[in-house]
């Protein structure tokens, strides 16, 4: 929402706020790599332990996929503004928690899934082969999950970065404090280039990743050739 | 049973009652299965062939009863060490999709550490044994034929050279073309590697020509017949295995037996110097009208009986060229075959281009009559 028409004289955009502020945007857009970096990697060790379960123990799918699934549906601004009280509102943790539990649902599904759909006739061969269960875990199941797990991993990266911008309403997120500190002052640049840059950052994120696993998984491009 | 061979795997009382399961998959069987041969399991569909074969490598483990393998109790060994001993080749194949061809034939040497060198040679002759070409070992599985990969499964599982095979179903997914050619390889692999081998197979066929012998499962997991190929068609123990080997258990009891298992003799041929009163000696002791010649151990025709004169050499008379003949290791279905169209009724053995005497449908009947003794599959 960038009000486009502002009453005052000035310009719609003004150049020269991208070199008399870059110092400042490049902390912003390196804050806002961090906190999405933070909370991917954080979602990823704990949606590792919550997907372990789950298909270790069946009984545990449906509960731990129902969690995950209610945190996605609560309001990031609420969280945001509940957390900031406790931890303070420039604490990493007030950000980075409601982040992390947004990225849970994606994960743990990604990673269910990917186990679930190595062939279990490869596990049996595994298996007979005399690979130890953590060989077999590693080197056979990891693989041919990790598909699924990297587009997992790109989907909640991606919607982490148009979170983090959210994370401006405590003063916090990177390229959001911009948006939100342009539109305070009815001043259109900042805002622009916060929503800019988040949007190229979202961008560039998508298509590294999506490198990273094209490149990690050549046997699925190559095959039926 | 006699025990002058060495049994590589024993299976006493085993027994696998599965969870929730009225009745046992796999009741009491007992097997044996000597070194260096192959036995097939078969049986109808869900009788508890691939229960049985997944409880030798303890992918499945058994309720009750044994299983040696080389002597030493299989359940008292860690089951990850025992399977690395123990090749198996798996139904659907189950090749590594993420490991190229060489990476997959690879697995097992890997785990046992040996060095890329070792491994590199190794996977190198393996598949050349099954006839695969070198330029697929830089090839993902997925872009391999069905019946290519299948041999990759075969190579992988001959990888680490395991003493013992377990093979479930691995021709199961080709066309019967490309099927009765890994069949024939197997075979021939076998003449070569001389692997103790359990193969299940829902093909009688399959099963009769690869298995020295058979274990005929019914439903429930019970063993109805352990014999010989000939054995099985010659005297199926009861109605159940009967009906699962055939009706036409007779032609293929020929199609099993060469000509090599048959007793043939010289019949009525003589020399090519002999007299015509030698000549016709003969043919009157064999009751033929018709003498073959030889010189020198080949075989110049036949003479028939009353172009016999005496007045000249045997030589002289109009030969009847020996078109009717058949190798030490043709089939003897092959062997009656060309007897049916032979004006001599009797097919001349061709010993590596040697005359090797005759054969003829008399002495076939005669062979199936005796059975395994004469008829050795
Ligand atoms: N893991 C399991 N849990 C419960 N029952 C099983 C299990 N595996 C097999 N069975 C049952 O045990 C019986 C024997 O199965 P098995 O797979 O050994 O049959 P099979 O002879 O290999 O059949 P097919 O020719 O169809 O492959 C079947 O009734 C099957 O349903
Ligand atoms: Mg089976």
């Amino acid at each position: 929402m960038i009000p486009v028409l502002a009453q005052s004289a000035q310009p719609f955009f003004r150049w020269s706020y991208l070199i008399d502020e870059w110092d400042q945007i490049q902390a912003a857009l390196l804050q806002h790599l961090q906190l999405t970096v933070l909370s991917v990697a954080a979602g990823l060790v704990l949606s590792a332990m919550l997907a372990a379960t789950a298909l270790r123990y069946r009984w545990t799918t449906t509960p731990i996929t129902s969690f995950t699934g209610i945190l996605y549906t609560l309001p990031s601004v609420a969280l945001f503004a509940l957390l900031a009280p406790v931890f303070g509102t420039q604490a990493v943790a007030t950000a980075v928690i409601p982040l992390t539990m947004f990225t849970l649902l994606i994960l743990v599904t990604n990673i269910i899934a990917g186990f679930q759909s190595v062939p279990g006739p490869v596990k049996d061969a595994a298996n007979g082969m005399g690979l130890t269960p953590t060989a077999r875990v590693l080197t056979v199941e990891l693989p041919l999950a990790s598909p699924l797990i990297l587009a997992g991993i790109r989907i909640a990266t991606v919607s982490t970065i148009g979170l983090v911008t959210v994370a401006g309403i405590i003063g916090q997120g990177g390229l959001g404090r911009l948006i939100f500190d342009g539109l305070n002052r009815r001043f259109d640049t900042p805002t622009i280039i916060g929503a800019v840059f988040s949007i190229l950052l979202a961008l560039l994120m998508d298509a590294l990743l999506l490198a990273a696993s094209r490149a990690a998984t050549p046997w699925t491009r190559r095959a039926r050739a | 049973m006699e025990e002058s061979y060495t049994t590589a795997i024993r299976l006493h009382g085993v027994t696998k009652q599965f969870d929730g399961a009225s009745a046992p998959a796999v009741d009491a069987l007992d097997l044996e299965v000597p070194a260096g041969s192959i036995v097939a399991l078969i049986g109808p569909s869900g009788c508890g062939k691939t229960t049985t074969l997944r409880m030798i490598n303890r992918l499945i483990e058994p309720t009750s009863g044994r299983i040696e393998i080389n002597g030493v109790d299989a359940l008292e060994q860690p089951a990850v060490e025992l399977r690395r001993d123990i090749g198996y080749v798996i139904q659907q194949v189950g090749l590594f999709p993420h490991r190229t061809i060489a990476q997959n034939i690879a697995t097992v040497p890997r785990t046992l550490g040996w060095d890329n060198d070792r491994i590199r040679e190794r996977t190198a002759g393996l598949v050349e044994l099954v006839g695969l070409d070198h330029a697929m070992l830089d090839r993902y599985p997925d872009e391999l034929s069905g019946g290519q990969q299948q041999r990759v499964g075969v190579a992988r599982a001959l990888a680490a050279d395991p003493p013992v095979l377990l093979m479930d179903e691995p021709f199961g997914a080709v066309d019967p073309i490309v099927r009765g050619s890994l069949q024939n390889e197997l075979m021939d692999l076998q003449q070569q590697v001389h692997k103790t081998i359990v193969l299940v197979t829902h093909d009688i066929d399959e099963a009769l020509k690869l298995a020295d012998r058979i274990a005929l499962m019914n439903v429930g997991g019970v063993l109805e017949q352990f014999a010989s190929p000939d054995e099985l068609l010659r005297d199926p123990a009861n109605e159940f295995v009967e009906r699962f080997v055939g009706e036409d258990r007779v032609m293929k009891r020929l199609q099993l037996a060469t000509v090599a298992d048959l007793p043939f003799h010289q019949g009525p041929v003589v020399a090519a110097s002999a007299t015509p009163v030698e000549a016709r000696e003969v043919m009157r002791a064999s009751g033929s009208a018709w003498v073959g010649l030889t010189d020198r151990g080949a075989f110049l025709g036949w003479v028939h009986g009353p172009d016999v004169h005496d007045d000249g050499p045997l030589t002289d008379a109009p030969r009847s060229l020996p078109a009717a003949q058949v190798g030490r290791d043709s089939t003897l279905r092959r062997a009656m075959e060309i007897i049916m169209t032979s004006r001599t009724s009797v097919a001349v053995v061709d010993d590596g281009g040697r005359f090797g005497g005759v054969i003829t449908l008399e002495q076939i009947r005669a062979g199936l009559d005796q059975g395994p003794e004469v008829i050795a599959a």
